[in-house]
């Protein structure tokens, strides 16, 4: 595709690429810089100090070694749980097939809370199985399995799928029993996938912060627990700094991991564009593939069952809808789940909106600008998508305060979750865009067209409903986001996030069940809206 | 239309930050804003009352607990969340008081409270309570064993494993016990407060993240589903069990070991900075009347801090107020707070 044709008439105006970089300076580098100024600065003049005292303080040195581990260990368990469901569903075309590729990515675009309430719903002492793993790192791990299972069979899985297995053949011909076919020719093939979804699940459970902060007790906290205790609970501004700084440290490293091994992964190999997968043909694949679909329907369904299950569990012994209709009854005036949803519903309405405008303009100016102006835009805006969110409400926290203090303000909420959404609309947008045909504008534009016009006749009908997925997309994420929400919410403006943690940090039975029936809300309202995004589009959430 | 909608939000977060901020005249009925921590509950006729009597309405805003609220305010303190903010204790009130979250306000009404619940004239003390080990009367018996007299005999071999405390960086009995046991051994000496955590710690003491489990699941006696007889719970934790329990014991099921005890003080304060301090000001002299006053032990199971309230019975039947708790100055627990919890840790494990 060249466009050098177009260029001089479709160039972004100043005031279109002015759009996004303003946004991203405003509300994403200038936050992080002020937390960086503000760990290495201590009245006035440099001073390392918070750095030495958060590593003197065991605490502090215990959450970043917990931080380590269970990232390294959730990463490995993912691996090993979510590799035979990413086998059968790319090799093997069975009943249903369909189904459980979308299913498997429900957990993953839960909210983190609604995780963890439904895993307080599965492992607390009045689970249906029995035992009480709260405040243990199992729990921990065993939530941060379940929501990246996705991770692996949309990465690995859809690359197997395309994975020409007649090279495994060849080597089995060649007299390579089984497993050394696997290990020798289709492990290497594989192996930038899997590194590419682990670096990701690596982040992901690097900076794990609502299942961490609902399921891990006081026993464990990861380094964005730390940061948010430090400060808003202890009100230590410098050390929660300087935490955030290593903090970014960390995933910076995992970030630069990933993107290398996203580069080696896009090289095409000898693939299948069609796919490989065939029926399952001997009794004895029947039989495994059987018993790795019903693995992956335990494994997924069960917290979802429980969470369920508990919502309709009332105080009186039947089950019934007592513990919805205590959510509009005023029972939990502390939480106040109508006015919960409410804002909720318009954070949403207003982050989708201001990431569906940034997002827009960035993808605009990232598909038209020349050369690799347009890429490095593109990586500049990934940013917030790889900074943890509790960084971002913190930035917020210490940025906005002079010379206009935002922080009372009621939009704060809805710019942080447009932060962290305006790369989901980037992404889903710019491909599209890049794929309209340069020749299209260039007739447009030598019929006499002005860019706006041009925007409006050909892109905007073309990119319309990538848009609208973005946009499903960043309202989907900010009705879920917690980490940021936590820094910035204010008792008089709950979201339904912030309300299910306070409840579940409440004692008493009809609180617990009001949290799980506000949850399965929460589930109800995010998993509608992706199915309507995923009804929407061809792709798959393969590309992060 | 991008642009216009940038431009909109940009002007619209200008205005939502300046406005708001102007004071009026405060006089005339007024809503005031009253911050508080999850456990408040105060009867619904209470607020009737108050409005009939002053023609305010009180919006109640409900935070976490008493230090998260008190942290939240001092980061939202030049735009505050509310006008008053009640349940602020003395555990965290020194950090409340450097950073000058209140207004200085003396009520009439602190007449009628004792001075030693008088800390601070920007804080007006509502009520108070006091955190102190609990003992299950059967659990004890059961095992031959007498109630624990003083806070050493927890770390004696015949009550290995038989007591449940609280994480003090998580909760808030949990700080109390902890400033309890600072205050009764000290820092320094042969004998340090470290000392007497790290025999406890050896003789199988339990930590439960908060009060709830701690009672509920661990404590065997009274609603306790647990199994351990020894409990750092409240000293109004005896006549709760008798309130709540159908039919009613002549007995209490639990006892409160009157040693080693920590008092819990609350306080008002109006907020620094709000548009409407007069009405402020006659909700703290309400929350020291009598009608306020005598609502608060069933409500919240903390004694009044008016000295005329009248208790209810079961009240003056099953509590025992004990007669010499641990008090440490707010700036004292304020300047040594974290470094506390943090050698706790060390110590205690977490």
């Amino acid at each position: 595709m060249d466009r050098d044709g177009g260029r001089l008439t479709l160039r972004p105006g100043p005031w279109l690429i002015a759009v996004p970089l303003v946004f991203l300076g405003l509300f994403y580098l200038y936050p992080l810089t002020r937390i960086i100024i503000r760990s290495l600065t201590l009245q006035g003049g440099l001073d390392l100090s918070p750095f030495l005292e958060i590593a003197a303080k065991g605490s502090l040195r215990r959450a970043a070694w917990f931080t380590l581990w269970q990232a390294a260990a959730s990463t490995l368990l993912t691996l090993l749980f979510a590799l035979p469901g990413a086998y059968v569903v790319a090799r093997y075309r069975f009943p249903g097939r369909n189904f459980i590729r979308a299913a498997v990515t429900v957990p993953f675009v839960l909210p983190t809370v609604v995780t963890g309430a439904a895993y307080l719903a599965l492992l607390g002492p009045d689970g249906p199985l029995g035992v009480d793993l709260r405040g243990t790192a199992w729990a921990i791990l065993a939530a941060h399995v379940f929501f990246n299972y996705a991770v692996v069979v949309r990465i690995v899985g859809s690359f197997w799928e395309l994975l020409d297995p007649r090279l495994e053949e060849a080597a089995r011909a060649l007299g390579a029993n089984r497993l050394r076919a696997f290990r020798t020719v289709t492990l290497p093939l594989l192996a930038p996938s899997i590194y590419a979804a682990s670096s990701i699940i690596f982040l992901f459970t690097f900076t794990s912060f609502g299942v961490v902060l609902i399921l891990g007790g006081f026993g464990y906290a990861t380094l964005e627990v730390a940061i948010w205790q430090e400060a808003v609970i202890h009100l230590d501004l410098a050390a929660a700094a300087a935490l955030s700084v290593a903090q970014l440290a960390g995933v910076s490293a995992a970030l630069a991991v990933y993107s290398r091994f996203q580069k080696r992964h896009a090289r095409r190999l000898r693939l299948h564009p069609g796919g490989t997968a065939r029926p399952p043909d001997s009794p004895g694949k029947k039989l495994a593939v059987g018993a790795v679909l019903a693995s992956i329907i335990l494994y997924l369904g069960g917290p979802i069952g429980a969470l369920l299950w508990r919502s309709f569990q009332t105080g009186e012994g039947g089950p019934g809808l007592g513990n919805y209709l205590n959510l509009f009854r005023g029972a939990a005036k502390f939480a106040d789940p109508p006015a919960a949803m409410a804002n909720s519903l318009w954070f949403a309405a207003a982050a989708g909106a201001g990431a569906l405008a940034v997002g827009l303009a960035a993808a605009v100016v990232i598909a038209r600008l020349p050369g690799k102006t347009g890429p490095r835009l593109d990586s500049l805006l990934m940013l917030p998508l790889g900074t943890s969110a509790v960084t971002i409400g913190f930035g917020f926290l210490v940025a906005f305060d002079r010379p206009v203090d935002l922080r009372a303000s009621a939009w704060l909420i809805p710019l942080a979750h447009a932060v962290v959404a305006v790369p989901f609309v980037i992404r889903t947008v710019t491909p599209v865009l890049r794929s309209v045909r340069a020749n299209l504008w260039e007739a447009a534009a030598t019929l006499g067209a002005a860019p706006r016009r041009v925007f409006r006749e050909i892109d905007l009908p073309i990119i319309r409903r990538a848009a609208l997925v973005g946009a499903g997309f960043a309202c989907a994420v900010s009705l879920g986001e917690f980490g940021a929400t936590a820094f910035l919410v204010r008792p008089d403006r709950p979201t339904i996030p912030t309300a299910i943690f306070r409840l579940l940090g409440q004692p008493g039975a009809v609180t617990m069940g009001q949290a799980m029936a506000l949850s399965v809300v929460l589930m109800v309202i995010t998993t509608a809206l992706i199915m309507l995004i995923e009804g929407r589009r061809a792709g798959n959430l393969g590309d992060f | 239309m991008r642009r216009t909608f940038i431009s909109a939000s940009v002007l619209a977060l200008l205005f939502a930050a300046c406005g708001g901020a102007e004071s009026g005249p405060d006089e005339g009925p007024q809503t005031i804003r009253l911050i508080t921590h999850g456990s408040f509950s105060i009867s619904d006729e209470v607020w009737e009352e108050f409005q009939a009597e002053t023609g305010h309405t009180v919006q109640l805003l409900v935070s976490d607990d008493a230090g998260t609220m008190v942290s939240q305010a001092i980061l939202s303190k030049d735009n505050p969340v509310s006008d008053v903010m009640f349940g602020v204790d003395n555990t965290f009130l020194g950090r409340a008081l450097d950073e000058d979250l209140f207004e200085e306000y003396v009520s009439p009404y602190l007449v009628n409270v004792p001075d030693s619940l008088k800390l601070d004239t920007r804080a007006t003390p509502i009520d108070f309570g006091d955190v102190c080990v609990n003992y299950d009367k059967a659990g004890l018996a059961a095992r031959g064993l007498f109630p624990p007299r003083a806070l050493r005999d927890l770390t004696r071999p015949e009550y290995r494993g038989l007591l449940a405390v609280q994480h003090p960086g998580t909760s808030s009995p949990g700080l109390a016990f902890l400033l309890a046991t600072v205050a009764a051994f000290g820092e320094d000496g042969d004998y340090t407060w470290r000392d007497f955590w790290a025999e406890l710690a050896d003789n199988d003491t339990a930590v439960a993240s908060g009060w709830e489990q701690a009672y509920y699941e661990m404590f065997s006696g009274g609603s306790g589903a647990g199994d351990r007889p020894l409990v750092v719970s409240y000293a109004s934790s005896p006549p709760a069990e008798v309130i709540f329990s159908d039919p009613r014991p002549e007995t209490a099921p639990t006892g409160v070991m009157e040693a080693g005890c920590f008092r819990q003080i609350e306080f008002a304060g109006v907020m620094n900075g709000t548009p409407v301090p007069n009405a402020a000001r006659s909700l703290i002299d309400f929350m020291l009347g009598l009608t306020f006053q005598e609502d608060i032990p069933l409500n919240m199971f903390v004694f009044p801090a008016h000295e005329g309230a009248a208790l209810p019975p079961e009240f003056v039947e099953h509590v025992s107020i004990p007669s010499d708790p641990a008090g440490l100055a707010p700036e004292t627990i304020d300047g040594n707070r974290s470094r506390w919890i943090e050698e706790w840790i060390e110590t205690a494990g977490g």
